[in-house]
């Protein structure tokens, strides 16, 4: 059994708005290990990115434990919960977020600039590295605004790795991509899943979940399902199959 | 705190939004450069006045007939005519603190000499009037007392008279000019003055013994006016009382009568022209002071408009790990620069347009160094101060909240 990388112990979140309240988890229970790729579905509206931002610590639970590689997150200052953002979490947004008018390499330096600990030096070729691993060795300098969809969020993907995060999450992430890109960027989660480590997919569409290593579904704030799945899928040979420019 | 990186990421931020950083530094270069321009004018203009009035003789006193004017009416001619001859006479005998004294009686005319003429005006004075304006003969001599007991028809001449009377470049010396069938033998040449800050050329000037201009040219019994030169400047109020006691006795005026005349000195002169100087620094720094105010609001708004228009951006930074105090103090530094660079394209803009304007405008100019530090450091403080309000609201934000800003 590997380490636990994220614990849960009834995670309660509630909204108020106006005087109402709005309940978008209510009691989420569930801990995840180094290594797994986990898919959270759910329809619109079922609390999957309330939750992801409690896991991302962009956010505090108004009841409940949270355990990140751990430590406790509840109750940390919001200075902490940055540092703590910033050395064990990767993020990968569905807009992509990148700084714009900003090259490759400096999106990706973006959350070692936040570290004093890292030299330039070694944030450059970490930064580096990061493009390599995603395939964007050859475009290290080019603008966010001179780049596709898919190359934008493999630039966001680079991004979250480069702090060789406990975690990463990625909120939609393939939800502004068409069907072959999709598949390209699946391809590359699979990758890193492969070596080793920990994904967080927040998505609505029930066809990813083949690819990952464990389906939890949420519905009005519960988790109604929660089951590991036996049977992998491999994106790239769903990716070969795929008809050509189908959706250019 | 990780100065380095944060400075980094400020001026990438400031290089990424150019235009943004120039409309914001506009507001501040055109504020500091007004400040600096508009009181090195006030000043220079001062201090151009404060040399003329200085320049115009030495602890000047000036003596006019007729008293106060009551409601601006001047009700009698004889009431002009009240110093004469003798007040002159009496003043120099007994006044202890003057250095020197002169009637003034003038006379205009056309001066004709040989084919050439010149409208002008000859001054009919006494031999201390050159030390008492601070004038110089610069070839031959002035006229002496017996020439003013005999009445000569001698003059002394100012350049401008000699340029125009004598423009072959004749020696005037010993030259006869002439003004109502007068003629007048140049015996002196005044060295050159120029031109007074109201335009006024001083070196068109005749000066004539006042005897001449009394008896041959206008056949009156009264001065014009008398000028006078204290021993220092402390004296100048001393010498005023004794004067007005004197001519009060020769007029024989009863206590309950006002002066009937007139007694003005080159300090009061001044203290009046730097009451307008002064007023006219005041309107101009009223002035700056209001291009400053507009360009701080200029420099909110932008700041303002900049943290709401980047609050996607704060969001992301936050959501990889910036802390609030990261936040805040990449604003300030990119406030602080932009405010420090504006702050110096100010200077150098003011100090320019100042210099410009001595230049192209013969305006007299001087900058001030209290004037351009006050302006640089009002400048850059409201540049921070505006620059920090709203980082430090941007810095306050949720970062979920601030991510999903649209
Ligand atoms: N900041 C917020 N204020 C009020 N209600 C919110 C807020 N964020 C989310 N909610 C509500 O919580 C519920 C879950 O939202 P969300 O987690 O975004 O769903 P999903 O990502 O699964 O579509 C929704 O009903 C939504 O309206
Ligand atoms: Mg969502």
């Amino acid at each position: 059994m590997s380490r636990t990388v994220i614990e849960l112990n009834g995670i309660k979140r509630e909204f108020i708005v106006g005087d109402e309240t709005v309940h978008a988890l209510r009691g989420v229970s569930f801990s995840i290990n180094e290594g797994e790729f986990v898919t959270i579905m759910g329809s619109s509206g079922s609390g999957k990115s309330t939750l992801l931002n409690i896991l991302g610590c962009l956010d505090t639970p108004t009841a409940g434990e949270y355990y990140l590689d751990g430590i406790s997150v509840r109750k940390m200052s919001k200075n902490k919960r940055a540092i703590l953002r910033n050395r064990k979490i990767g993020f990968v947004f569905q807009n992509y977020n990148l700084l714009a008018k900003t090259t490759a390499i400096e999106n990706v330096e973006l959350p070692l600039m936040y570290n004093a600990e890292i030299s330039s030096s070694e944030r450059r070729k970490r930064a580096i590295d990061a493009l390599k691993a995603v395939g964007l060795g050859d475009r290290l300098e080019h603008k966010s605004n001179q780049m596709s969809g898919g190359q934008m969020q493999r630039v966001a993907i680079a991004r979250a790795l480069v702090n060789n995060p406990a975690v990463i999450l990625a909120d939609e992430a393939t939800g502004n991509l068409d069907t072959r890109t999709s598949f390209e960027i699946l391809v590359l989660f699979q990758r890193l899943h492969a070596e080793g480590r920990t994904i967080i997919f927040v998505t609505h569409n029930p066809d990813i979940s083949s690819y990952s290593s464990r389906n939890i579904r949420l519905m009005d704030g519960h988790v109604i399902e929660d089951t590991v799945n036996t049977n992998i899928l491999s994106a790239a040979e769903t990716l070969a199959s795929l008809p050509a420019n189908e959706d250019d | 705190m990780n100065w380095t990186n944060l400075f980094r990421i400020s001026l990438k931020a400031l290089a990424n939004n150019k235009m943004r950083a120039f409309l914001t530094m506009l507001g501040i270069i055109i504020g500091v450069a007004a400040v600096i321009t508009m009181i090195s004018l006030g000043q220079g203009a001062k201090k151009n006045i404060q040399d003329e009035i200085s320049g115009m003789g030495s602890n000047m006193i000036m003596i006019h007939p007729g008293g106060e004017r009551r409601g601006g009416v001047r009700l009698d001619p004889s009431e002009m005519q009240t110093l004469k001859e003798t007040d002159y006479k009496m003043l120099r005998k007994e006044n202890l603190f003057l250095a020197g004294i002169s009637p003034n009686v003038s006379m205009s005319g056309q001066l004709i000499s040989g084919n050439s003429n010149y409208p002008s005006s000859v001054s009919g004075v006494s031999t201390d009037y050159i030390s008492i304006r601070q004038l110089n003969v610069a070839e031959g001599e002035m006229f002496t007392e017996t020439d003013i007991r005999k009445s000569a028809k001698v003059c002394v001449i100012g350049t401008t008279i000699v340029e125009n009377l004598f423009p072959d470049g004749d020696n005037p010396l010993g030259k006869i000019i002439r003004l109502n069938q007068v003629p007048l033998k140049v015996i002196g040449i005044l060295e050159s003055k120029g031109y007074n800050s109201m335009g006024m050329d001083q070196d068109d000037i005749v000066l004539v013994p006042y005897t001449t201009v009394m008896k041959r040219f206008r056949a009156i019994d009264y001065l014009e006016g008398i000028f006078a030169s204290a021993i220092s400047e402390d004296m100048t109020d001393l010498a005023t009382a004794d004067i007005e006691s004197i001519l009060r006795r020769q007029h024989k005026l009863k206590d309950e009568e006002p002066d009937d005349f007139m007694i003005r000195t080159q300090q009061e002169l001044s203290e009046i022209l730097d009451t307008t100087t002064n007023l006219l620094t005041t309107l101009l720094a009223c002035i700056a002071g209001i291009s400053l105010l507009v360009g701080g609001i200029g420099i909110m708004n932008i700041m303002y408009v900049s943290v709401t228009e980047r609050t996607r951006e704060i969001g992301l930074r936050m959501s990889v790990g910036a802390r609030s105090i990261d936040i805040l103090v990449q604003f300030l530094i990119e406030a602080i620069l932009i405010s420090i660079t504006g702050g110096i394209l100010g200077i150098l803009t003011g100090c320019g347009a100042s210099a410009a304007i001595r230049w192209l405008g013969d305006w007299p100019v001087a900058i001030q160094p209290w004037s351009v530090i006050l302006s640089f450091l009002v400048c850059t403080v409201t540049g921070v101060f505006f620059g920090w309000y709203p980082a430090k609201k941007a810095a306050a934000l949720d970062p979920i909240d601030a991510l999903r800003y649209e």
